[in-house]
């Protein structure tokens, strides 16, 4: 029960992982502009633009899997041009990323929205009238400032993606090796007669791997907020 | 170097309308809360669009809304100096003196030099340091330095004293008047305090409920009845020029003042500088003849130019006293006693303790 993780259970784990943080990059950027937006800008629109970030977290998360298969399946006209530029990620671990980032990329927003809310828009005025435009503004006073919520953020984003199990499966399937991240790989063991003992394991290095990354996350957002306090 | 402002904005419950020009020097915009001077501020900033403005620095249109030209905060070159300091907190105050010069390049082109600056604001020790740590004065320098080092064609402080203790307060004034004095920039100062704006105006404008009710000299302004609407009644007071002539034995400063000669207690001033004074209406008394047996020291003789009574018991007299206007605050009721009125020759009384060394600064 409690030896050492086996060569198969490490692939799992280092799979997981690399799925984690590919997600979390892919979703980073978009997550930043997103909750920016809705923090700082006025648009028309702006109601629906919020309902569609947050679709992702109010949908089941099978018809999520299920819409993502229908844009870039190996059918779709978007996954046949990533095809086509050698990005193929339909069934393939990369498509796992793409599912656990559109599955986390609402609680990031969230968590950065409220951050970047919470910087004085005073500072931006006087960055402004000392001469940033607006994407200095962004650059050096409201991201610097917002640095705690967007690490959390991320981290919360790579804690969601450790654990997506709906999109993924209904998206990329279950492939060992390929796709068969944590969530899946305690799934599929309980598929199988007597596989409980391999569960368990599995589920004991989630709770090592979640509470690991909490713990990260607590201490570097500390560490953000101490550095943005200036003391 | 000259600003020439006409801002027009209906809010809720106010509606501004006012035009003004800032000659060369520091020009105060003095009022009540509420009457529009932040707003005013903000507007040559940009960081306010009103109904409609046209701005033009040295004769060059920097906004005019009827035209469509309305530039971005980044590209006026407007130093403001807010109220709150509003340095950034995640960068040292080196950081922060240099953020505009940074942004605008010249830091590259070599044309921003810390040196000077903070040699100006007394600030050089204090670069590694972060906002979190400086006190309110040392922040409030800092928020100067960095305004100053961003290369403005024009320096906006609004009330950059208000949220400073009085013993802070008279800290930085000294440096505001050294960049009064050695800087070519006009400076738009929004306050209320008297005392700081007649230490360092060189010209007023008053606004009172969105409209300008006096501009002028400082010296005029501040002494004319007509713009104590703006300002509170029991703060109305003259600013009056004075050379310090000779320190005396027993501890008071004799100056030569334009309306004669002033003994003040003593002043940190050699013999020939000079300096500005404020001397507030409640501390003149009037006398019809020159008194005699009084222990008051400063006796001018003056002449009554106009009498405004006020609202309550009190009225508010404007005397020439030589070149000097002076303001005294009386009761209405010495006013019939004395049968004060205009062209009547009297003395004016100053006690010499009244004024007090918050209220006089060098003149520029």
């Amino acid at each position: 029960m409690f030896a050492p993780p086996s060569p198969a259970e490490w692939e799992i784990l280092a799979l997981s992982l690399r799925v984690g943080l590919l997600a979390v990059a892919l979703a980073l950027p978009p997550a930043l502009l997103a909750a920016h937006a809705l923090a700082r800008w006025s648009f028309p629109g702006k109601a629906l633009f919020n309902g569609l970030v947050h679709l992702p977290l109010v949908l089941p998360p099978v018809v999520t899997g299920y819409l993502l298969l229908l844009a870039f399946g190996p059918q779709a006209p978007l996954g046949q041009a990533l095809d086509a530029v050698g990005l193929p990620i339909a069934f393939r671990w990369t498509g796992a990323a793409v599912a656990a980032a559109v599955m986390a990329f609402p609680l990031m927003v969230r968590a950065m929205r409220l951050s970047i809310e919470a910087v004085d828009p005073r500072l931006e005025q006087a960055a402004a009238t000392l001469g940033a435009g607006r994407p200095a503004v962004v650059l050096t006073v409201t991201l610097p400032l917002a640095l705690p919520g967007v690490v959390a953020g991320a981290i919360l984003g790579f804690a969601k993606a450790l654990g997506e199990f709906g999109a993924t499966i209904t998206f990329v399937s279950n492939i060992p090796g390929e796709t068969r991240t944590l969530p899946l790989a305690v799934y599929a063991f309980l598929q199988v007669p007597g596989g409980e003992g391999a569960a368990t394991r599995m589920v004991v290095l989630a709770v090592v791997l979640s509470m690991g990354a909490l713990l990260v996350s607590e201490w570097v957002a500390a560490r953000a907020a101490r550095r943005v306090a200036g003391a | 170097m000259s600003l020439s402002v006409e801002i027009a904005h209906r809010f809720e419950g106010l509606a501004l309308d006012v035009a003004f020009d800032a000659p060369p020097g520091v020009t105060a915009l003095i009022g009540r809360s509420g009457a529009g001077k932040t707003t005013v501020a903000n507007v040559i900033a940009g960081l306010m669009r009103p109904d409609r403005a046209r701005i033009a620095l040295d004769g060059a249109v920097l906004v005019d809304t009827a035209a469509g030209l309305w530039p971005p905060p980044q590209a006026r070159r407007v130093g403001y100096v807010f109220q709150e300091a509003r340095l950034f907190p995640h960068l040292s105050v080196r950081q922060n003196l240099l953020y505009g010069a940074r942004r605008r390049g010249r830091l590259r082109e070599g044309q921003a030099e810390l040196g000077p600056v903070t040699d100006l604001l007394g600030i050089a020790a204090l670069l590694a340091r972060r906002p979190g740590a400086l006190s309110g004065g040392e922040r409030q320098r800092v928020a100067i330095g960095r305004a100053l080092l961003s290369g403005p064609r024009l320096l906006l402080l609004d009330e950059p004293l208000a949220a400073l203790d009085p013993a802070r307060k008279s800290e930085i004034l000294p440096y505001l008047e050294r960049l009064r004095d050695q800087s070519r920039l006009p400076i738009l100062y929004v306050s209320h305090a008297m005392e700081e704006v007649a230490r360092l105006a060189t010209t007023v404008v008053a606004l009172d409920a969105g409209r300008v009710v006096a501009r002028g000299s400082a010296a005029e302004v501040l002494s004319d009845p007509g713009a104590v609407p703006a300002l509170d009644p029991g703060t109305a007071g003259a600013v009056i020029e004075a050379v310090v002539e000779a320190q005396e034995a027993d501890g008071l400063t004799r100056l030569a003042g334009a309306g004669g000669t002033l003994y003040l207690p003593r002043l940190d001033a050699a013999p020939g500088a000079r300096v500005r004074l404020r001397i507030e209406a409640q501390d003149v008394l009037i006398a019809r003849d020159r008194p005699a047996g009084l222990s008051a020291l400063n006796l001018l003789p003056a002449q009554v130019l106009s009498v405004h009574p006020g609202r309550g018991p009190g009225a508010l007299v404007r005397l020439r006293a030589g070149d000097a206007i002076l303001l005294a605050r009386v009761t209405q009721r010495s006013v019939a006693a004395l049968g004060l009125a205009p062209g009547l020759p009297v003395h004016a009384v100053v006690k010499s303790l009244a004024v007090a060394s918050g209220n006089i600064g060098t003149a520029g």
